[in-house]
């Protein structure tokens, strides 16, 4: 058990700067995803935890110690890889108790800790298969076996879930889940799957461009994005930009989207937004969810436009529509019985009081 | 499964083009043909050679039907199995090849393992270079290889040519190379991650080496084998040369040098050698086939 943390760590290959300074703390018994698009230097951070990478500059520590120097055997870190990295010529009791053998554990205690770790994940009847004879699905169950029975300090998850079929992935995610919580090992999970991040996570830890965009509880990086990037990963459909500015109208604040469409802003947003330029480019974001059919008596705040459908999707539970807006394709959430319909008018509300402003040059959220 | 049993239930109906069955019937055809071919071609000779070895020297004189044995007779077989020069040369093969497969293979299969997988400066272009070693026939080493045995038994008196076991050091020029190199494309087949899993496991590279890559790779280590031991069984032109004592021959050279007599070639005796000499290789092959043939193809495909 202990809390890992990364001090100015920045990875230099050559002449490319995978991952550019970053800082992060981890508290002991906490579940951190980090989670970004593909190169954006999460796996590499994670391995850098691991010590299969040198580190360039920087410091990481593992309760408290500096290890930029130590080989990985005596980090005390176990990882699970994408593509399981099971010794094929092993059984699955001779996988998870590799790492116990080579340290000469007692015959006794690999034995109770392998039968443990067994029972825990639901694989006591495979023990004496080999890995080829397993489902993918029991195969990454092994390899989370073969990390738990060392009992290390930190857990490392590389893309675990990635090679499993969609049905599977939602299943063991679950899994992980309360092995974690059985557990309570420190755990760094890197995914490129957001919704993977939303759901195990503690805190995330979005990254991009070898940097890290924002660290927060799931529900904060939702509700309170700092940047247009953040904005834009968390949350399916993605949340739609809108090109805008912002205009005083009769001592109002007003948000004007086209030369047609423009709305008053509730109050405290007015507020909020005051001080921003009239003149700066702006965008506002506007999660699909915020972007319903328009309902007889609106609250305030929630301002009713008509929209040209082009497409929509019926999910079942809720429609999905999408329209243009001044050449800007938007995605919005109706209830399957507000009449949608592919290439017809319908009446949507925009709920403001759940709006972003975001400086479109910066791309930082006002 | 399911669709094809309904297939098969449903009425037939005559295919008459542009089916891939039978495109594939005929190919299968045609290799059945050039298998065949191909097959006689390289069992003639064996063959020949064991219906020599049945005859006695006056039957092969006689020259009658070469295809047909009209009086058989273990003779040969009997007289060279009882002869302890033959049994020599047996054995100075035999040790010869043990040793050198035990060479090669701990020399190859740990220098395979650091060139495949510790990356250090250079370590590409010196796996090319082992390849390359390879490539320069024996024919062109002989020359220099005498000369440099010979300078050594000058300065150090340590005498080795004319010693079969300085055949230990001449056939792993052969071996080594070419074993290295089936090993390196046989351990870089590993993925990465299992010896990464094997570090945090805390394995050291030695362990790793042992107990992950040699099992996973046990298939390429015995096609390495076969070949190591095949090379220096069927060797010839260097025991030629390095050897010349009849105590200190191998087979290949011994029957040649023992059993042709000036101008005198003891033709059914010349053949049981060949055949007594062919026959630990063939074993081997028998024994290992399946994983000779697993150890050639691996790689090629992933998975």
């Amino acid at each position: 058990m202990a809390e890992v943390m990364l001090r100015k760590v920045v990875k230099r290959y050559d002449e490319v700067e995978a991952v550019r300074g970053i800082d992060l703390d981890i508290a002991d018994h906490e579940f951190v995803v980090l989670v970004g698009p593909s190169g954006c230097g999460k796996s590499t951070t994670l391995r850098m935890i691991a010590g299969l990478e040198d580190i360039t500059d920087g410091d990481i520590m593992i309760g408290g110690d500096v290890v930029n120097d130590v080989p990985p055997k005596d980090r005390d870190i176990a990882m699970v890889f994408q593509n399981y990295a099971l010794y094929p010529h092993m059984t699955v009791a001779e996988n998870m108790s590799f790492g116990l053998r080579l340290k000469h554990y007692p015959k006794a205690e690999i034995k109770s800790r392998v039968t443990e770790a067994a029972r825990m994940l639901d694989i006591t009847d495979l023990i004496d298969r080999k890995p080829k004879q397993l489902s993918g699905g029991q195969r990454q169950r092994v390899a989370m076996g073969r990390a738990i029975v060392r009992n290390p300090k930190v857990f490392l998850f590389d893309e675990p879930l990635s090679n499993l079929d969609a049905k599977l992935r939602v299943q063991m995610r679950i899994e992980i889940k309360k092995v974690h919580q059985k557990v309570r090992t420190t755990t760094v999970y890197v995914t490129h799957d957001q919704v993977e991040a939303m759901t195990l996570a503690d805190r995330v830890v979005v990254m991009n461009k070898g940097g890290i965009e924002q660290i927060g509880t799931p529900n904060d990086l939702y509700h309170n994005p700092a940047t247009r990037f953040v904005a834009g990963f968390i949350g399916s459909p993605a949340m739609n930009f809108l090109p805008c500015r912002l205009e005083d109208v009769g001592g109002k604040l007003n948000i004007r989207l086209t030369d047609r469409i423009a709305f008053p802003l509730p109050g405290a947003r007015a507020a909020r937004y005051q001080s921003v330029s009239r003149t700066d480019k702006l965008l506002l974001g506007i999660r699909p969810e915020h972007l319903a059919e328009a309902s007889a008596h609106p609250e305030s705040g929630v301002e009713a436009f008509d929209a040209m459908l082009d497409v929509t999707e019926p999910m079942g539970m809720e429609t999905l529509v999408y329209f243009t807006m001044d050449g800007t394709q938007v995605c919005g959430r109706v209830n399957p019985n507000a009449g949608a319909r592919d290439g017809a008018p319908l009446r949507l509300a925009v709920d403001l009081n759940n709006m972003h402003l975001l400086n479109e040059v910066t791309g930082v959220v006002i | 499964m399911s669709t094809l049993a309904i297939d098969k239930g449903a009425p037939r109906r005559k295919v008459k083009y542009g089916s891939m069955s039978r495109d594939r019937a005929w190919a299968l055809r045609w290799s059945y043909f050039f298998l065949a071919l191909f097959a006689i071609f390289s069992l003639v000779p064996p063959i020949y050679m064991l219906i020599t070895s049945l005859k006695s020297s006056a039957e092969i004189s006689a020259a009658t039907n070469p295809w047909w044995v009209f009086h058989p007779t273990l003779s040969n077989y009997i007289e060279l199995l009882t002869s302890n020069q033959f049994l020599t040369f047996f054995r100075n093969s035999a040790f010869v090849s043990i040793f050198v497969v035990t060479i090669t293979m701990l020399i190859s299969v740990p220098a395979a393992f650091a060139l495949a997988r510790m990356r250090f400066w250079g370590s590409a272009t010196l796996a090319t270079g082992v390849f390359l070693t390879y490539l320069i026939p024996d024919s062109l080493l002989f020359i220099p290889l005498f000369k440099m045995f010979a300078v050594i038994g000058d300065w150090t008196g340590i005498q080795l040519i004319n010693r079969w076991y300085v055949l230990l050091f001449i056939y792993p020029t052969l071996t080594v190379p070419f074993c290295t190199w089936i090993m390196i494309g046989y351990f870089a087949s590993i993925p990465k991650e299992l010896d990464e899993a094997a570090i945090i496991d805390g394995a050291s590279w030695f362990q790793t080496l042992t107990r992950i890559f040699i099992p996973v790779a046990l298939p390429g280590l015995i096609a390495a084998t076969i070949f190591a031991f095949t090379v220096s069984w069927a060797q010839f032109l260097y025991p030629l040369v390095f050897t010349t004592s009849t105590d200190q021959l191998v087979l290949p050279v011994g029957i040649i040098t023992t059993l042709i007599k000036g101008d005198v070639f003891n033709w059914g005796q010349i053949m049981t050698g060949a055949l007594l000499g062919a026959a630990p290789p063939l074993i081997i092959y028998a024994f290992l086939m399946d994983y000779y043939i697993a150890g050639l193809t691996a790689g090629a495909t992933k998975g």
